[in-house]
């Protein structure tokens, strides 16, 4: 599928605008300005050529916390992402209860997530049961990342999704280390995609720093979904490279080469480099997309500065609900 | 008005909701064409077919979280354990995703859906078909945990927890499931989860109980009531959100509290009974609280000797009476 112009810089764009936040969310950290930051850095092709892929609004994703770039995508405005690392007022997803990057947006149907890993993979499967039961044209999309398939959670949601050929969507950003711990002691495998064929569903891998593959995978796995062919796992081979979070320090289980090694396949950098080979991208257009951006983040950044904290008494509630929102 | 079993009741309060409301859906291990190992489920697939009546994988935490995401979807799952003794790997599910989604979502997400668990003992089902888990869940803001005694409230009690925009814990005590009968009102009608049920007036104290408990310590107010001992007995019917005011009440009538249940005394459910006594009724009291429970052993034993040794009954109710009304 030729992708268009606009589409590719539209591309480029949202990455370039994750990766910015995301640099100022570190800064922030170490201004000791905000407590704490996960960052989506290297994973930005993954989560971007996927969200090409779908219709935010329509289709549900159930994310994990590591997808600010898949997040902006579906509607996740600077500001929110900004409100939710300072713990302010108005922080969309949880109202500042719940960690930055603990993702949900009810109006782009983006369920509300947690912190115990895989517990999101059994949500999208009954999602994807309700999408059935239903009738309904949309597809539930989740992601994880490689260390969080040994979980059971894990197994247990695809396999109810592989049973009943539900139209779901894994996306496993495979970047390599579960905090310190490598692949290698996670799986005897080299490939999480080769455990699809235990469920009964086709098994992608993909170069999760090439944002063009990692869409046409995502369209591949929409496109059997949409049409009742059952669920995709798709694994898309990336690094991370930062630590683990703003708590970590990844100098004690890795060289400093091998993070160099990988930096110099930024998946920004590459895709920047291919669209300045065609001539899509000009240096004076990715100037123009910098100072936006820098103005984008300058304006969430101090607009969640200066934002009150919400008052003590939001902690008492809501317990209970009284009705249930339907789909 | 009819007659029926606990179990009877259970399953036409389900099948009335399945014809009222077309997001209700079923699932668990062996609900399809078997009806259930307990047969709550009995004739339900015939009726409602294998959209609705849905065969799960033998996987207790993906029961729980594919009914989460059903619910998110806007479903309204009643998800089957088929005993509570096996809940545990969904634990995760209820405690951190269920219990907690309305509140870290800000009231953005709720998880409308029931999960329904036969639990209890003296039923010669040893220590893993017997359990009573009714404390681990009452622990837990966010979760309503309903237990009923009878035919009536079972079905009345059910129908509100499909109703409700919570996830809400049903436990059903299957010794009583054919052993309890009684009459159960013609045509609509749905008891609401919280308020607890004065099922004997009396004056000298007050029993507190739930579930086959309950229907022990009915039998035990008779037997003392020969000599000359006036028992009241409530069924606390709820355990989450619990009934303060109607505790309270027959407390200051009587001055004398029994808690009866048939999980282990040690961080019981029952200790939070009398704590609340003790908190609010003080002045009230004629005797200290006293609590029977089943003894702190890891479990029921198979063996009958056994069995009726850790098992509470009417005569070791009758007794603890005695002795309270001595006091």
């Amino acid at each position: 599928m030729e992708l268009s112009k606009d589409t590719l810089l539209a591309m480029y764009y949202a990455m370039l605008r994750s990766r910015r936040l995301d640099e100022r969310a570190w800064v922030l950290h170490r201004q000791g300005k905000i407590v704490f930051h996960i960052s989506a850095m290297g994973h930005e092709a993954s989560q971007v050529g996927a969200a090409f892929a779908l219709k935010p609004g329509k289709d549900w994703l159930v994310p994990y916390y590591r997808d600010l770039a898949l997040m902006l995508c579906f509607g996740l405005t600077s500001r929110e992402f900004m409100l939710s690392l300072f713990g302010k007022q108005g922080e969309v997803s949880s109202g500042a209860r719940q960690m930055p990057s603990h993702f949900g947006l009810r109006r782009a149907n983006v369920v509300s997530t947690s912190a115990p890993v895989a517990t999101q993979i059994p949500h999208a499967a009954g999602i994807g049961l309700g999408i059935k039961m239903r009738g309904d044209d949309a597809v539930a999309v989740t992601c994880i990342g490689e260390g969080s398939t040994s979980q059971g959670e894990w197994y247990e949601g695809l396999n109810w999704a592989a049973v009943h050929k539900l139209p779901v969507i894994c996306i496993v950003q495979n970047n390599q280390y579960a905090i310190s711990v490598p692949a290698r002691l996670q799986m005897a495998i080299p490939d999480v995609a080769d455990r699809a064929a235990a469920f009964g569903m086709p098994g992608v891998v993909v170069d999760g720093n090439d944002v063009l593959a990692c869409h046409k995978a995502m369209v591949d796995a929409v496109s059997r979904a949409r049409s009742g062919g059952g669920p995709t796992l798709i694994e898309s081979k990336t690094y991370r490279p930062v630590p683990h979070s703003s708590d970590d320090d990844d100098r004690s289980y890795r060289s400093r080469e091998e993070v160099a090694e990988w930096k110099k396949r930024d998946p920004i950098l590459l895709f920047k480099t291919s669209l300045e080979g065609q001539g899509v991208l000009t240096s004076a257009l990715n100037d123009e997309y910098e100072t936006k951006i820098t103005a984008e983040v300058d304006d969430a950044h101090k607009f969640a500065e200066a934002a009150p904290y919400p008052p003590v008494e939001c902690a008492l509630g809501p317990v209970y609900a009284t009705e249930a929102y339907h789909a | 008005m009819p007659e029926m079993t606990l179990i009877e009741a259970i399953r036409q309060a389900m099948d009335e909701e399945l014809a009222r409301d077309e997001c209700v859906f079923i699932t668990g291990e062996d609900v399809g064409p078997r009806g259930g190992v307990f047969r709550a489920t009995l004739g339900l697939f015939d009726k409602y077919g294998p959209n609705r009546i849905i065969d799960s994988p033998l996987a207790e935490l993906s029961i729980v979280g594919v009914g989460i995401g059903a619910a998110v979807y806007g479903m309204r799952p009643i998800c089957e354990i088929q005993f509570a003794d096996f809940i545990f790997p969904a634990f995760n599910q209820i405690l951190n995703e269920a219990a907690r989604m309305y509140y870290r979502s800000g009231g953005d997400w709720a998880v409308p859906m029931v999960i329904r668990a036969p639990y209890g003992g003296g039923i010669g089902g040893g220590l893993y078909h017997s359990q009573s888990v009714e404390a681990f869940f009452a622990h837990i803001p966010g979760l309503k945990v309903v237990i009923p005694s009878n035919p009536k409230d079972a079905k009345g009690l059910l129908k509100s927890a499909v109703r409700d925009p919570n996830p809400v814990i049903f436990l059903e005590p299957k010794k009583g499931y054919r052993l309890i009968k009684g009459d159960v009102p013609e045509g609509e009608y749905t008891i609401p989860i919280g308020p607890a049920n004065v099922s004997r007036e009396g004056a000298d104290l007050t029993v507190f109980a739930y579930g086959m408990m309950h229907y022990y310590c009915l039998q035990a107010a008779e037997a003392v009531a020969k000599e000359g001992i006036n028992v009241e007995v409530v069924d606390l019917r709820t355990l989450m959100p619990v009934d303060k005011t109607t505790i309270l009440a027959s407390v200051k009538k009587t001055g004398k509290a029994l808690i009866v249940h048939e999980d282990n005394l040690t961080g019981g459910y029952g200790g939070e009974i009398a704590a609340i006594i003790s908190d609010e009724a003080f002045t009230d009291l004629d005797a200290p609280v006293k609590r029977l429970c089943s003894p702190d052993v890891p479990g029921v034993p198979f063996s009958h000797p056994m069995q009726d040794w850790f098992m509470p009954n009417p005569e070791k109710i009758a007794k603890a009476i005695r002795e309270l009304a001595a006091y």
